[in-house]
């Protein structure tokens, strides 16, 4: 059995959903019933070069690391050099998603226009990983009356002039856990998190063949009428992606899934059960457009109009790649209440006194990294910058920084929100490949994965949850 | 403070926490009317 387990490699996709973005929640139930508003969130839609070239969606993708982001505002900018394909991934524009959705859809649900199906037909045909992976024969089958299929109940998709595109249709009429709109949110998690174990096997020279097992962070919930949230998400992406040895199980815990998901991919090859074990995350369609009357509001963009995905390798102790410190594993304790201090002092101080490490030790923590520019509009504040801050007063209350230091203390450990508000993606998942390539490079030593999880949204408990994992440099 | 007060608490994730704040209502002598936390992100 190996002593440790590392992160081998780490994958990042977006996927441009400007068209898709009307049926997340908050769109859906609030642009219904006013037509001035549909067209205001149609008009502030951004096009795929402004997605592209937005400069946080760049920091996500690897094409500069979080803390070289030019000064805000970024919408309307674009980051010098921005290009569809970046050092940990790429950001797909909404074309290809739909012949993606098609591409991953074994249950023939989705009805493609013929315009749209030709189209990603033909661009899929040319994606450097769906043409050899993926079988793009489903989208010939898909092709069909788009309108018709609306016609007969299906869920209409529109494109982002407003043109129909596709239709959906349920699983089964009698059925909610089968609706077409949980199907759509099932299917663009499913089609993401494929995209991202693709890019994570073969960006990185991997063998899907070798990987065992494969854990599922993502936040939807598949299942039937007699069980919701049966599962198994991780299943349904590694076969998409061709992972033909693996099977796979899913982690719920709200926001807060990929820390224990990376904690049990660990323990699972340390302990020898498996050698190869793949976290992947789908994204999270119903938080498109999550705050998008502040966004309006502020002249800005629809800015939530990116699914997101994410991919990880643990494997046994190569020697090379960054150690995941099972040793130094922090969790929100049933004890700990609710206090944010409290939470804190369980994710950020006892994993570290576990392995007789001070705050200051921590070259950085990574913590929920939601992009300020998306969250401020709305009220929400700076998320990032708040997390900072009360780590930093932590370290001053505990003697290791004077308070004048806290400032210092969140400049040199933090960094700025960068990630789409797609709550999992955004919980220290999302530094994970910038983690990596520091800590492979050596020029940090140590980075604490933190993330917390709303257990109280699901109404089956007041309390919240967390996790937090060390990952340490392997350079001796 | 809260004598013969019903007070509607919305705690915060990242604040404080819904029980948290409904617990001072009551010690200070009031009523919680409904309380929930929300996540704002």
């Amino acid at each position: 059995m190996p002593d440790a387990a590392v992160v081998r490699a780490a994958s990042m996709v977006l996927a441009h959903a400007p068209g898709l973005a009307r049926h997340g929640s908050k769109p859906a139930r609030t642009l219904p019933a006013d037509p001035a508003l549909q067209a205001s969130f149609r008009d502030s839609l951004r096009t795929f070069p402004d997605a592209v070239g937005y400069p946080p969606h760049q920091a996500y993708l690897g094409g500069c690391h979080p803390r070289e982001l030019p000064p805000r505002p970024w919408a309307g900018t674009q980051l010098p050099g921005a290009g569809r394909f970046a050092p940990f991934g790429e950001l797909m524009p909404e074309d290809e998603l739909l012949g993606l959705l098609a591409a991953v859809d074994e249950f023939d649900l989705l009805t493609l226009g013929p315009e749209i199906a030709e189209r990603a037909a033909k661009r899929l045909a040319a994606h450097p990983l769906a043409a050899s992976h993926l079988d793009l024969s489903r989208l010939s089958a898909a092709t069909g009356d788009a309108a018709g299929a609306v016609r007969s109940g299906a869920l209409p998709l529109y494109d982002a002039a407003g043109v129909l595109a596709a239709g959906l249709r349920g699983g089964h009429e009698q059925d909610e856990a089968l609706t077409a709109p949980v199907l759509l949110e099932n299917l663009a998690c499913k089609a993401t998190g494929t995209l991202a174990l693709l890019h994570l096997m073969h960006d990185h020279g991997l063998d899907p063949a070798a990987v065992q097992y494969t854990i599922s962070c993502s936040e939807e919930a598949v299942g039937d009428r007699y069980q919701r949230g049966g599962g198994n998400m991780a299943k349904a992406i590694a076969s998409a992606a061709g992972l033909a040895e693996s099977s796979g199980a899913d982690v719920k815990d709200f926001c807060a899934a990929p820390i224990p998901a990376l904690v049990m991919a660990a323990s699972l090859v340390v302990a020898g059960v498996f050698e190869q074990v793949a976290v992947v995350a789908g994204g999270s369609l119903p938080k498109l457009g999550m705050k998008f009357e502040g966004h309006l509001k502020h002249r800005l963009p629809v800015l939530e109009d990116v699914i997101a995905g994410a991919a990880v390798l643990v494997t046994g102790d190569d020697g090379v790649s960054p150690r995941i410190r099972l040793d130094a594993v922090g969790r929100h304790r049933v004890s700990s209440g609710g206090a944010g201090a409290q939470i804190l002092h369980d994710l950020a101080v006892r994993p570290l006194e576990a392995v007789g490490l001070a705050m200051s030790d921590v070259d950085t923590y990574a913590t929920e990294l939601h992009n300020p520019e998306i969250t401020e509009p709305q009220g929400s504040g700076d998320v990032a910058a708040r997390n900072y801050r009360t780590i930093a007063a932590l370290a001053a209350r505990r003697g290791e920084i004077d308070k004048d230091s806290i400032d210092a203390f969140v400049t040199r450990h933090g960094m700025p929100g960068f990630a789409p508000t797609q709550g999992h993606i955004a919980s220290a998942l999302c530094y994970l490949p910038h983690a990596l390539a520091e800590l492979r490079a050596g020029t940090v030593q140590r980075v604490l994965l933190m993330a917390k999880g709303s257990l109280f949204l699901g109404r089956m408990s007041q309390r919240s949850d967390g996790m937090s994992v060390l990952l340490e440099s392997n350079r001796r | 403070m809260f004598d013969g007060k019903q007070v509607i608490v919305i705690g915060e994730r990242d604040g404080i926490a819904g029980p948290a704040i409904a617990a001072c209502v009551v010690a200070a002598g009031g009523s919680v009317a409904f309380m929930a936390t929300e996540c704002f992100v």
